[in-house]
């Protein structure tokens, strides 16, 4: 940090940078001290440094990796940069100096080849990557996937457990060692569904699914939330994962078929309604094929319900 | 009769808006009334509204550009501080429909009539001095461009007392930004602001391709051009291809909006996804657009203060074309998490993986040109070591996002608005400040007052780093962008430095202000009289400082790259020259005219008042018509005057 | 990327290019028109891609070949085409300082570029009026804008078009004129370079 400092490129005319507390030492060193005093006190790792399966424990490996690559070309950089800048400054007489460019090939060769090889290296890791990451590749395990269909709605999220029939809104259980896989849509406008510990998330749009695979090794809760802005309920938008032992799953499951109400279409065109910061509930039964009318815009959405009258008109100007 | 607009249009119910807007319409009411009592309005109409100079219609993008600043930077603050509030159960103090409009004011803001305004502003004041010609190719179209410029700022300020703005994001996916969940006017605000500033972009580029491909000074060969040229060469290609791509978007999201169509609704065949690729395909060059000049900026002031010409000219231009292509090629990358193919995704990642190659290249390149060098620190390379720093960093963090496993997890995080903020305050606005700190005294005759300046970059650093590097581990601690309030109390400590660095960044633009103030104050000991304060190598500091409206007196004859300082060392031309009659354009309040009217009819398309957009089409049309019909379109300067004028000048004493 | 392949390239790039001096206006004005042009191009690039995307899009509704009446496309570019002859005779009259024969060639240019504008809307509205109008399904949506877009484009050539005749009227064939007229050819037939691209997708492709 103290090699920062005086590195720093306003060394003044005539006098060393270490006779001069002038506001470039608390520029730079403060902020940085800040910095760190804040990361160390957030210092539990969280969100995607805290991974709690293996799509997540893979990418936060390849942003790591991706980060090391570059490192080794970007801290020498910031370090030329700043040397250079404090020792070629007019006033240091110990400096050599080079009115007129000279013709260099070689290092116009090294300033090409060094950012290449850094990209011919990243290029392999990105193909690589993006091939075993794919969030439509199934995820190799013992256990057969589990599938759950996704429904992004105003401002929450529905989970149709097609096979159980059974659905919830803001909560996925998830047995715990099983692979999930999901199919995505929206019954409204564009959300991303996404739990940073579990790995990749993906897009929800509206008359299309996509999918995604995911897996959550051990038991736990991990948060879950959209991840494109989607209105004026976006925020409270959010769900909580809960990977539980595979016979607690079954026990859920049994649990959920002797409560609540059945999604049929009424309930359906209820819950699809605009509403903030839903709690976690649970529907005993699903009126077959639902995700699939969802997804061709037959099942009785807000559009359909309610036109443009179902969004209250929004009289807070400024901005 | 008056469409949709009603007395409820105006938010008298809302503090802020109506406190802020009040306050903005007594300021302007002010300034007009001080005008109008002073008698400046001749003078401000003659030589300002209706001219066509490129260095004040530069000047005007700067001012407006540098204005705007503050709109976007209140709306920052706004933000940072709501952020800052509403943590666990406190809910801030902004509901999230206003909040909503000011995180979508601030993108608009900052990218269209901030940055757009600042580096068109240092385009416009600089390219034809450094290709020694007298003007643009265009001078009455470049005059429009900026009109229509200024009407989408207005559009976009208009909103904030009648009616709202967007709240949808400062890209308005499809289907948010659809009738069915935006029926109010905030979208049709955003949509029809951009389109009339789109159109003045758009000309802009046409112009400046033109110019720069076909004015050149005698001898200007293309790769005797001075890299800022070349910058702006390539930016104005990305805007004639780029601008055209974002207004047939919007024109179709208008369509949708208007006329009921299913471009991109979620029923009736739409496709959404449609929408977010053309918006990319017109949105990744964009970033090269405002990125490129500001690598120019750069290229100039680094070789200008290391006393030495720029480390492999060459090089650099390759690098620029290469970026001007390849920004292309890689608009996908914005999202990787819609669900393509593999193969999709890896190709799109390793394009953008390239463009790190000739960036790269540039950053050498300004790194060996310092290696050796004699750096003189005033303001200027300040903000450019400043640059390379951070840059790098925005640059990296940027290669990350391109890969994308690594995107499936950062995208939409506040690591990636960390990574663009990171590279659009390090490149764009370090470069634009840069710029302005170097060629004011070009442009005004005498000197920024460099304390300040330094003051100024100081702050804007710290505030940076305090403000946005918290961002990038917030990223990564799982926090998505545009939340309203935030759920996990352990991020407080992080938002909390974010906003001091907020705090920051507001005392960099205070410092800004002091600097002009004082600047003009002691404006006569800071006199510019040799037209050459830093001892520059490009052909605009042969000119004196400001330069006369014909710029040059004798069109110049260029010998080989960085002109001016080989002049120098050969020695400076004889005193007496023979001077020829100069032709110069007119001034013209066709750019004026057009754009009150594109303002008048935006603002009844917006409000469905059908009768004045028909009259404001007709007017508009009628406008274009008068002059195209108009056949006085130059005045001669005679050669007699020049002589006087360059007579007066030079007794002043020519540098060296 | 060698230094050599560097080296080779920036010299065959450098080698007396461009060091004439700023050139003539005419030149200027043609150059900077032609840019205009291409991003015009640009602008319509992005709405074949619009069609391209959604014109399966049919949301059960007519589909193309169930709409398009070939016979009369082809009449449309029939006119088109002569038009855009007729605008090229004219222009060489105008060159020739040939006023007179000038004002033949520009009403008939005017005349085919209105019968074309009067077939297409005859037929967009025939379309409306059978239900299949631009809010039916995103594949019409497509179809009305990119190809209204290009009928936009004409009627505001066939406007240009009656401006310069009372321009060449009023102040005959000067030099700033003619700047203008070259400026109207290059856009006349622009919009048939775009009409080829629309026939080609749009009919040709979509009639199967």
């Amino acid at each position: 940090m103290c090699g920062w400092s005086c590195a720093s490129p306003d060394a003044p005319r005539g006098r060393s940078c270490r006779a001069r507390p002038g506001p470039w030492r608390s520029g730079w060193v403060g902020p940085l001290v800040v910095c760190a005093a804040g990361l160390v006190t957030s210092c539990q790792p969280a969100g995607i440094l805290d991974p709690r399966g293996p799509i997540a424990s893979a990418q936060l490996l390849l942003l790591l990796d991706s980060t090391a690559i570059m490192l080794v070309v970007v801290v020498p950089v910031i370090v030329a940069t700043l040397v250079f800048a404090w020792w070629y400054r007019s006033t240091n007489m110990r400096a050599s100096h080079a009115p007129d460019q000279a013709y260099e090939g070689r290092i116009e060769f090294v300033v090409w080849s060094i950012p290449a090889l850094i990209v011919i290296l990243l290029g392999g890791v990105i193909w690589i990557g993006s091939h075993q990451l794919d969030p439509r590749a199934p995820i190799p395990a013992d256990a057969q996937p589990l599938p759950v269909e996704v429904v992004a709605l105003d401002w929450k999220w529905l989970f149709i457990y097609p096979d159980q029939d059974v659905a919830a809104v803001n909560q996925l259980v998830i047995p715990a060692g099983t692979p999930v896989h999901f199919r995505l849509t929206s019954a409204t406008v564009m959300n991303s569904f996404f739990v940073p510990q579990l790995g990749s998330q993906v897009y929800t749009m509206g008359g299309m699914t996509t999918q995604l695979n995911l897996l959550a090794d051990e038991p736990g809760e991990f948060p879950g939330f959209s991840a494109n802005f989607s209105g004026d309920g976006f925020s409270d938008m959010r769900f909580v994962v809960k990977a539980v032992p595979a016979g607690d799953f079954q026990a859920w499951v049994t649990q959920a078929h002797s409560a609540g109400a059945a999604l049929d279409d009424a309930a359906y065109a209820a819950l699809a309604r605009p509403s903030r910061a839903v709690p976690p509930s649970t529907f005993r039964t699903v009126q077959p094929k639902l995700f699939e009318r969802i997804v061709e815009q037959t099942a009785s959405g807000p559009q359909k319900s309610a036109g443009a009258a179902w969004r209250p008109p929004a009289q807070q100007a400024g901005g | 009769m008056l469409g949709r607009l009603s007395w409820a249009a105006i938010p008298f119910n809302e503090p802020f808006p109506i406190i802020s807007g009040a306050i903005v319409l007594i300021v302007i009411l002010a300034v007009l009334g001080i005008i109008t009592v002073k008698g400046w309005w001749p003078y401000l109409w003659r030589e300002w509204i209706t001219s066509v100079d490129h260095k004040r219609i530069g000047i005007m993008y700067l001012t407006l550009g540098l204005v705007m600043l503050m709109r976007g930077y209140a709306d920052a603050i706004m933000m940072r501080t709501q952020q800052a509030m509403a943590i666990g159960n406190a809910q801030g103090y902004l509901p999230p429909g206003h909040y909503d409009q000011i995180f979508s004011a601030h993108g608009t803001i900052m990218i269209f009539f901030v940055a757009m305004p600042l580096v068109i502003g240092l385009m416009n004041f600089v390219v034809p001095l450094q290709l020694g010609v007298r003007d643009v190719a265009f001078p009455v179209l470049n005059s429009v461009s900026f009109w229509l410029t200024a009407s989408g700022a207005l559009l976009v300020n208009t909103s904030l007392v009648i009616g709202n703005f967007a709240r949808t994001g400062w890209m308005a996916y499809p289907p948010l930004s659809e009738l069915p969940f935006s029926p109010d006017v905030g979208v049709d605000y955003y949509l029809w602001s951009l389109q009339i500033s789109g159109i003045g972009t758009l000309l802009t580029g046409v112009n400046f391709v033109t110019t720069i491909l076909k004015l050149r000074a005698p001898g200007m060969t293309y790769f005797r051009m001075p890299v800022f040229c070349w910058t702006a060469l390539a930016t104005n290609m990305l805007v004639v291809a780029a601008f055209p791509i974002l207004t047939a978007t919007f024109a179709m999201l208008l369509l949708d909006r208007y006329l009921g169509m299913h471009f991109f609704t979620n029923d009736r065949g739409g496709n959404q996804m449609m929408y977010v690729n053309l918006f990319w395909a017109w949105g990744h060059p964009e970033v090269y657009i405002l990125i490129l000049p500001a690598f120019g900026v750069f290229s100039e002031v680094v070789a200008t203060f290391s006393g030495r010409g720029l480390f492999s000219y060459r090089s650099m231009v390759l690098a620029t074309l290469g970026i001007c292509v390849l920004s292309f090629m890689v608009w996908l990358h914005h999202f990787f998490t819609m669900g393509a193919g593999a193969n999709v995704n890896a190709f799109f990642g390793i394009m953008s993986a390239i463009i790190a190659v000739p960036t790269g290249v540039k950053i050498f390149n300004w790194l060996f040109t310092l290696f050796r060098g004699r750096i003189v620190f005033r303001t200027p390379i300040l903000f450019s070591v400043g640059f390379m720093v951070t840059f790098v960093i925005g640059g990296m963090t940027g290669v990350l996002l391109a890969v994308p496993p690594v995107d499936f997890v950062l995208h939409n995080s506040v690591f990636l608005v960390a990574h663009f903020h990171n590279v659009i305050i390090g490149g764009v606005l370090f470069g634009v400040l840069a710029g302005y700190n170097y060629w004011f005294p070009k442009a005004f005759g005498f000197t920024l007052d460099d304390r300040f300046g330094k003051a100024s970059f100081w702050c804007w650093i710290i505030g940076f780093y305090l403000a946005f590097m918290p961002l990038y581990v917030l990223g990564m601690m799982g926090m998505t962008r545009r939340l309203e309030h935030i759920a996990d109390p352990g991020w407080r400590p992080l938002l909390m430095i974010a906003e001091i660095g907020a705090v920051f960044i507001f005392l960099a633009i205070l410092c800004q202000i002091a600097q002009l103030y004082v600047s003009i104050r002691t404006r006569e000991v800071r006199r510019d009289r040799t037209g050459d304060p830093w001892n520059g190598r490009t052909l605009e500091w042969s000119t004196p400082s400001p330069p006369p409206a014909y710029n040059f007196a004798v069109m110049p004859r260029v010998e080989t790259i960085d002109a001016f300082a080989e002049m120098k060392r050969r020695g400076m031309p004889p005193l007496e020259q023979a001077y020829e009659a100069i032709e110069m354009p007119r001034n013209s309040a066709t750019g004026f005219i057009t754009a009150f009217f594109a303002v008048i009819t935006g603002f009844a398309l917006i409000w469905h008042i059908w009768w004045i957009v028909i009259l404001g089409l007709l007017a508009a049309t009628a406008t274009l018509m008068v002059f195209g019909w108009s056949e006085t379109r130059e005045h001669e300067i005679p050669a007699g005057e020049i002589a006087r004028m360059e007579r007066a000048r030079l007794g002043l004493g020519w540098p060296g | 990327m060698t230094v050599a392949t560097i080296e080779a390239v920036s010299t065959a790039l450098a080698r007396g290019r461009g060091g004439g001096g700023p050139a003539p206006t005419r030149i200027v004005v043609a150059y900077g028109f032609w840019i205009f042009l291409l991003s015009d191009f640009v602008l319509f690039s992005g709405l074949f891609a619009a069609y391209a995307v959604l014109s399966d899009q049919t949301a059960g509704g007519p589909s193309g070949p169930e709409l398009f009446n070939l016979r009369s496309v082809f009449i449309e570019t029939m006119c088109l085409l002569f038009s855009s002859y007729t605008c090229g005779l004219g222009a060489l009259s105008a060159e020739r300082r040939q006023p007179g024969r000038f004002l033949i060639f520009a009403a008939f240019t005017f005349v085919l570029g209105a019968a074309f504008l009067f077939i297409e809307g005859t037929e967009f509205a025939a379309m409306v009026r059978k239900g299949a109008g631009p809010s039916r399904s995103a594949f019409l949506s497509a179809f009305f804008t990119l190809v209204g877009t290009h009928g936009a484009h004409v009627t505001s050539g066939l406007i240009w078009l009656a401006y310069m005749v009372a321009q060449v009227v009023a102040k005959g064939l000067r030099p700033r004129v003619l700047r203008r007229l070259l400026c109207f050819s290059l856009f006349w037939h622009a919009l048939d370079i775009i009409w080829i691209g629309v026939l080609t997708l749009v009919y040709l492709m979509g009639a199967r």
